[in-house]
């Protein structure tokens, strides 16, 4: 079952076209990577799919429109779009008495349940929290929801790499299965990686990359080729190409893995490097790229 | 038999959606109002500390006014009730003041505060509608700091009346004439009356202007709400010489011209003196007016609330 469709999503503001008529499908069970520079228009994408803002275009998010349904959708998506956004005055224990008020998907047992593995006290008010506990509490209240669509926008900016783990961790373990979808963008590129089923480049609103992650790693390569054969291996043409400690590294795309490791050693790239590859060389030749 | 009890069970699965959806209306309603309520503590907070200062004034001038009540004689009953209901009505006067300013400044932060501090993320990521979000911004000033301002009304009375049931037989005086003389229960119901009429449903456009202004504002709301007032205000000035505007929005927000009774001789609405008119209000076109201009910009900030992004 798809979760998100869109057809031609396109958002301007002004003169800036922020979104420029992206198609997108999202299915069930998936835990999508959203990686694209500061003003690539990912945050946009994600307001439109959150009914936060009008678009143009077909939009449909669990067959609803986001914009003109936004209450009946938000009782099966939820989201965190940005740190530190839940109301510093509130106590914890009223934001969870609230959500069991108007969420009629809260399970205030199961975010009791989270909150316990954190220092959080029920006593505290958000303001006396640090930020990394505010993202906890935040995380609590979301994962404590039985929602279709889980979106984070930079859930984890600013923490510290602890948190940022924890964070990731009770993701997968305690809240994702086969019926629950998560789209996630961060600039933390190499945390995700072990997280995500799918994977999704965008920039100047146009999505530029977008594959499974068993796609990513079935097509591409990186080699640290050996000084010799650094010749040999640029005629096989590798779309990107970098220097660690006087070695070179090169980056392929669907090239034979056999005809590679007689170069050198073959790994899978890391999402990092694969992103500054391709949002590093021309827009034409990551057109190629896109599917 | 079966058909027919299968179309009565449709018909119940078809109306029970209808009643959940109205009863968690309600209930999201509901929670709304307990979030501003959470939110904007100081609205009952300031209005106690409004009343305990009355209240420590009030005992600093007991032995004023025990002189006071020692000369007066009981023949002009008119001139008896206004020097006995003095204090109580200042103390209202003090409390309905207070009321006005609170509704103000709630009012002009109403949806600037969430976009603020960026929690509107946090809020419209709950199944909770622009609507109803803006309908229970709108019943703090319409019914819960009203309701707030006469409740601790009548508390600072009953000690006040509490203290000079006291007091007065000390000083050998008698406590059943000021009982009797300060009708104090019509003297609530009136009071009630008037902050209902006068200070919320009459003013309530201005109310929702701000309410409104919040909702669009980049910062300084009250100032931006303020605007139009200053710029039309001043236009008038120059051009026609006069200050019409200005002085009605004046009025309107102070209550002023609300056409809820008539007092004769007296300084305050909520005595003998007074003859409440409540046809004559709801038959002033200036109130329906009011009403229509206050849903028009409710509307507006709801869709206010669904387009603005935090600031």
């Amino acid at each position: 079952m798809s979760v998100i469709e869109a057809h031609g999503l396109r958002k301007a503001f002004g003169t800036t076209v922020a979104v420029d008529g992206i198609d997108l499908r999202v299915d069930e069970g998936h835990i999508l990577g959203l990686i694209g520079p500061n003003g690539a228009g990912k945050t946009t994408a994600l307001d439109a799919i959150l009914g936060l803002t009008p678009y143009q275009g077909e939009l449909k998010v669990l067959g609803r429109d986001p914009w003109e349904e936004r209450e009946q959708l938000m009782r099966d998506v939820c989201f965190i779009a940005d740190v530190a956004v839940l109301p510093r005055w509130m106590r914890v224990s009223h934001a969870l008495e609230y959500m069991v008020g108007v969420h009629p998907r809260f399970d205030r047992t199961k975010a009791e349940g989270f909150l316990e593995k954190t220092s959080i006290s029920q006593h505290s008010k958000v303001r006396e929290l640090s930020k990394g506990m505010v993202v906890q509490l935040h995380l609590a209240l979301v994962m404590a929801i039985d929602a279709k669509l889980l979106v984070l926008d930079e859930p984890t900016l600013g923490l510290d790499i602890l948190f940022r783990k924890q964070f990731y961790d009770s993701l997968l373990n305690d809240y994702f299965d086969a019926t629950r979808t998560i789209i996630v963008t961060t600039h933390q590129v190499e945390e995700v990686q072990h997280v995500l089923t799918d994977l999704m480049f965008i920039n100047h609103g146009r999505i530029v990359l977008n594959c499974s992650m068993e796609e990513f790693e079935a097509r591409y390569a990186e080699v640290m080729v050996k000084p010799e054969q650094l010749a040999a291996a640029r005629t096989l043409k590798p779309i990107y190409e970098r220097q660690v400690f006087g070695r070179s590294i090169l980056l392929f795309d669907q090239v034979d893995r056999q005809k590679l490791s007689a170069l050198g050693e073959v790994r899978t790239p890391n999402i990092a490097d694969l992103f500054v590859a391709v949002m590093g060389n021309h827009a034409g030749a990551v057109q190629g790229a896109a599917r | 038999m079966n058909s027919e009890s299968n179309v009565l069970r449709e018909s119940a699965l078809d109306s029970q959606p209808v009643a959940a959806v109205s009863a968690s209306q309600t209930r999201t309603f509901y929670w709304s109002v307990r979030r501003e309520i959470w939110e904007n503590r100081w609205i009952y907070i300031g209005q106690l500390a409004v009343a305990g200062v009355f209240l420590v004034g009030f005992l600093f001038n007991m032995t004023r006014w025990l002189d006071t009540m020692r000369g007066l004689s009981t023949t002009d009953p008119a001139k008896y009730w206004e020097t006995v209901s003095l204090p109580y009505n200042i103390g209202a006067g003090a409390l309905m003041g207070a009321l006005i300013l609170m509704t103000i400044f709630y009012s002009s932060e109403a949806l600037y505060g969430e976009r603020r501090d960026r929690s509107i993320l946090f809020w419209k990521s709950l199944p909770v509608s622009d609507r109803t979000t803006v309908l229970a911004k709108a019943s703090i000033p319409l019914v819960v700091l009203p309701l707030l301002a006469v409740g601790i009304t009548i508390a600072v009375h009953l000690v006040m009346l509490l203290l000079s049931s006291i007091v007065l037989p000390l000083s050998g005086m008698s406590v059943t004439s000021l009982w009797k003389e300060l009708a104090i229960f019509p003297l609530w119901g009136m009071l009630l009356y008037h902050i209902l009429l006068a200070h919320v449903l009459w003013p309530f456009p201005i109310y929702c202007w701000l309410i409104l202004v919040s909702g669009w504002a980049r910062r300084a709301p009250l100032l931006w709400a303020a605007l139009p007032v200053v710029v039309i205000g001043g236009l008038e000035k120059l051009i026609l010489g006069t200050s019409r505007f200005a002085a009605m929005i004046g009025t309107r927000l102070i209550g002023g011209g609300a056409p809820t009774d008539v007092t004769t001789g007296g300084m305050f609405p909520t005595g003998p003196m007074t003859h409440l008119t409540p046809l004559r209000y709801l038959g002033a076109p200036g109130l329906w007016m009011g009403l229509v201009v206050a849903a028009v910009f409710l509307g507006l900030a709801v869709r206010m609330r669904r387009y603005r992004d935090p600031v």
